[in-house]
């Protein structure tokens, strides 16, 4: 493998397609192939095949899929566009075809379009510090870290350059560098901070965070809510961990001894209380709720710095140069 | 299926390792310095696509070795050494195989021969591990030493597989004209089943030599091996194999094989007869073979420490005076001496990267087998290598993160050493240099964060990124930067008349504490809006407090008093007697403390607008006195 790996996308392992990655700027297409080989400990025997390899100048930080080929130079700068040295890093990306958003240390938010040459819209310092990173909120609108610790929610629709809502921590301002949104329920959104810390936001209520929780030791690069199973949570950080959040388990009338952990397959948790399912993570009663957390890297070194799941599939790269694919996370 | 070369040792290096070799000798105080000229060169290894996985791997089962624990004494404790240096080794081998195919796929010449030398040179490093293995780590004891060099020259000498695998494939073997070379090949290897078992192929195919083939294989069959178990002591195996050799003696003697040249010539070779193995020059390809097959059929019980003899003996044998020993046969040589420093110091001589030395050298010393061998500036071998090793990964982009880990095991000087890289890693990103700066935070490394934290914050200053200069100060906890980028923005209100960023301003919460200016410039923004929401009260006595509570600084003072005009020039009195007594005090002593000279230079606007500011706050309190004075309801 090549640099460390910033980013990975598993968009297409449903299909047992890939893997798409980041090596020593290079964006390179995997294929993890069949199951055909499989170890002792479940662990995939033959080697991934690359199919396909692009070359990229400088780092490489974020990654999204989409079907068509453009290349936007210079979307991020400082001051003047076309000093050499003026190039700002683009740090996120986010898109939802055909629309593209981008943010960067410029503070600057970048719309384009995948058929267009140039931005749709620009946001002009955007924000005074560094935006980290950007999710889709609704089609029309989007949700940005930074790192003052702020989130802000923009509406594309208006024309106006201001966030139409803040939202900010509680105590010190710790720079946030993820965020992410509960697949069903819009309303919930997770950020991680420069601390490690969790926290839970309800964009309907309040300008604060629902809750807190307090995770991993260093940055917490990633947060990623499972797409189609949202009771888990998956947080990567720094300190070279990766937790898996469930609170899939969280009301039930069952004995804890019972309890095999949310290990079901089915995407709906299957108690009838229909609370339970839009609370779970919102509700912050921890002698009623139990959330497990499992750190998945039995041995960990270096940072883990980005990660992606879909289905039963996880993919995680790290800091020693090395892409891990967990195709049993249910198992 | 490649030639292995030999290492080459590049002039450069000798030069430049020699010089760098300060502890193998010291330097004599008096003598003149040399007059070469040095030509120095960026490591290029570390730039190597496959090679980068062996830095990786090997830095992870580095950490694990360090991490191990150490109560397991004895027995466990070797075999767990025995494991790391086994991964080592695969990991080794795993980069040759990418290597290879990377040489078979490139089109360019000059990179296929580039990618087949790194290749060679990971082959023997390799060759050059495994017998450290052998001879050190596992320190093979006499019996299962023997068999230990078996494996060893099996895995490592593949020069013949190809026609090994010809003539098996064939339809006839015993017929191919290389049969009798692979026969020869599998005895000298010590490989006796597949010896038989193409006996057996030339016995059915050739009856005339069936007896021969018959005893010759009965031979084979009963000839005794030193067990790796506890089965047989090696005085009963020296018996056994004694009369084992008698019975051969007695069978060639008796001309049992005079009609058979090849068969006689194999009965001579497990003899042991020296001439009769050399003659097979060309199927051993190299002396160590020839060591380990001699040893095979006349010493078979040889001690660890009898082997410098017979290795010194077998390369005079073999090499015959033609050629003189190669780096790499130097450096085996060495091995079997026990020579440990001569291996470490060939070994650093003639690979032009520090990686393999630096990992040896550590499992060795975890072994405790090097003594603390004492440089002359103080440091021990092992922690010289890793740091000449992890000084060499920081001039990497991306690979300087292996070498904090190794800098990390270094007890005496690592400390230093890591101070003084990692303030001069290139921060072209933010989140590099977050990472940077995690690992001097969990190193308590204070001095380096507060720079660093003054460089990125410099660098946003001078990119107009007020927000970023300000969390990077609030990282590093520096008050004095805090007030500079305060400044700045007070600045530009001053300038532009309004506040540029006010969603960091608006949401400074704690951090405000950070400084004093900064504190001010929260509250006077807070005091703006406070205005705007016509909150004029609340906005009047944050005004006054700002001013005598010494948070404005005195510059500042002139434009909050003119910001307090509009107050004071509303309808409705806001300011009560006392706060106006208190703004006229804050005016004079404004004033006072200017110069005489000063207030004549003072242009008209100046004066113009402390005179404002009497004739407002005069107005002020008489209104105020009138109303306080006035009784309620009359």
């Amino acid at each position: 493998d090549g640099t460390s790996c910033v980013s990975v996308c598993a968009r297409c392992l449903a299909k047992s397609d890939g893997v798409i990655s980041i090596q020593d700027n290079r964006i390179s297409i995997w294929s993890v192939g069949d199951l055909g080989n499989v170890g002792l400990n479940g662990e995939y025997q033959g080697e991934p095949q690359l199919l396909c390899d692009i070359r990229h100048n400088g780092d490489v930080m974020d990654m999204q899929t989409l079907s068509a080929n453009q290349r936007w130079e210079k979307a991020h700068y400082h001051v003047d566009r076309d000093a050499s040295c003026g190039g700002a890093a683009c740090t996120g990306v986010i898109c939802s075809n055909p629309e593209i958003v981008t943010v960067g240390e410029d503070g600057r938010i970048n719309l384009f379009r995948a058929d267009q040459k140039d931005a749709v819209r620009t946001i002009d310092n955007a924000d005074s510090s560094t935006l980290h990173a950007v999710t889709f909120l609704r089609t029309t609108e989007i949700l940005t870290v930074n790192s003052i610790g702020q989130l802000k929610i923009w509406d594309l629709r208006q024309q106006r350059n201001e966030p139409s809502q803040i939202f900010s921590l509680t105590g010190d301002r710790v720079p946030l560098h993820c965020v992410d949104r509960h697949p069903n329920q819009q309303h919930i959104v997770a950020t991680g901070g420069q601390d490690g810390m969790l926290s839970i936001w309800d964009i309907r209520q309040g300008t604060m965070p629902v809750s807190l929780l307090n995770a991993h030791e260093a940055e917490m690069w990633e947060v990623h809510f499972h797409p189609s199973n949202p009771d888990h949570l998956f947080t990567c950080s720094e300190d070279g961990s990766l937790w898996h959040w469930d609170t899939s388990t969280s009301v039930s009338e069952k004995p804890s001894f019972l309890h095999q952990g949310g290990r079901s397959t089915t995407y709906f948790s299957h108690n009838t209380i229909n609370q339970s399912v839009v609370s779970a993570w919102l509700s912050n009663d921890p002698t009623k709720d139990r959330m497990e957390i499992t750190n998945l890297i039995p041995n960990q070194t270096l940072s883990v710095n980005s990660l992606d799941i879909l289905g039963p599939c996880l993919v995680y790269g790290t800091d020693a140069e090395a892409i891990y694919v967990n195709r049993h996370l249910f198992a | 299926v490649h030639r292995r070369k030999k290492l080459s040792c590049d002039p450069e290096y000798v030069n430049k390792a020699h010089k760098e070799g300060r502890f193998l000798s010291p330097p004599v105080s008096g003598r003149p310095s040399s007059s070469c000229v040095f030509v120095v060169r960026k490591d290029q290894d570390i730039y190597i696509q496959t090679l980068r996985k062996l830095f990786n791997e090997s830095h992870g089962i580095f950490i694990g070795l360090q991490r191990s624990e150490e109560e397991f004494a004895g027995k466990s404790r070797k075999t767990q050494l025995v494991q790391v240096s086994k991964n080592y080794r695969s990991v080794i081998r795993a980069c040759m195989e990418d290597m290879h195919q990377a040489a078979v796929s490139a089109r360019d010449p000059a990179l296929h021969s580039q990618y087949s030398t790194q290749v060679s040179i990971l082959s023997a490093m390799e060759l050059i591990w495994n017998l450290c293995e052998i001879l050190f780590v596992e320190a093979a004891v006499a019996g299962p030493l023997l068999l230990r060099l078996l494996d060893w020259v099996r895995l490592h000498v593949c020069d013949v597989d190809n026609m090994v695998r010809e003539v098996l494939s064939s339809e006839n073997p015993s017929k191919h004209e290389l049969f009798w070379n692979v026969v020869d090949v599998f005895v000298l290897q010590g490989r006796m089943d597949e010896a038989r078992h193409l006996l057996s192929k030339e016995a059915s195919a050739n009856p005339t030599s069936v007896n021969m083939c018959r005893i010759l294989d009965d031979l084979m069959k009963k000839m005794p091996v030193p067990s790796l178990g506890n089965t047989q002591t090696l005085t009963e195996m020296e018996l056994k194999w004694q009369h084992w050799h008698e019975e051969c003696q007695r069978y060639l003697q008796d001309g049992t094989f005079a009609s058979n040249s090849h068969m006689e010539s194999i009965c001579k070779i497990l003899l042991g007869d020296e001439n009769a193995i050399l003659e097979k020059k060309e199927l051993m390809t190299t002396w160590y073979h020839f060591l380990v097959t001699r040893l095979l059929y006349s010493h078979p019980t040889v001690k660890p420490m009898e082997l410098r003899f017979y290795a010194q003996s077998s390369m005079d044998l073999f090499l015959g005076g033609e050629s003189s020993p190669e780096p790499l046969d130097t450096i085996l040589m060495a091995a079997f001496e026990f020579e440990l420093h001569q291996v470490i110091k060939e070994c650093s001589i003639a690979l032009s990267n520090w990686w393999f030395v630096a990992h040896l050298t550590d499992l060795l010393d975890h072994c405790k087998l090097l003594q603390s061998h004492n440089l002359y500036f103080g440091s021990n071998m092992r922690e010289f290598l890793l740091l000449e090793y992890a000084s060499g990964l920081f001039s990497h982009y991306s690979l300087w993160q292996l070498g904090v880990d190794y800098f990390d095991h270094c007890p005496e000087y690592g400390r230093v050493y890591l101070e003084l890289h990692i303030e001069r890693i290139p921060l072209n990103t933010e989140q590099k240099a977050l990472k940077v700066l995690r690992i001097c935070e969990q190193r308590q490394m204070h001095e380096q964060v507060r720079s660093i934290c003054k460089i990125m914050a410099m660098k946003a200053l001078r990119n107009n990124r007020l927000g970023s200069a300000l969390s990077w100060s609030i990282r590093a906890k520096d008050a004095a930067f805090a007030t500079l980028i305060s400044d700045r923005f007070l600045k530009d209100y001053c300038e532009k008349g309004c506040f540029s960023d006010l969603d960091l301003i608006d949401n400074l919460g704690p951090s405000m504490l950070l400084s004093d200016r900064l504190t001010f410039l929260g509250k006077y923004r807070e005091f703006h809006r406070l205005y705007g929401e016509k909150r004029f009260s609340e906005a009047a006595k944050l005004l006054l407090m700002l001013m005598t509570a010494h948070i404005a600084p005195c510059s500042f003072w002139m434009t909050l008093l003119t910001d307090a005009l509009p107050l004071l020039e509303q309808k409705e009195v806001i300011f009560s007697a006392e706060q106006t007594y208190e703004l006229m005090r804050c005016l004079e002593d404004l004033t006072a403390g200017k110069s005489d000279k000063q207030k004549f230079q003072d242009d008209d606007v100046e004066t113009m607008k402390v005179e404002m500011l009497r004739l407002a706050l005069a107005r002020n309190l008489a209104r105020v006195i009138v109303k306080e004075g006035t009784l309620e309801g009359s």
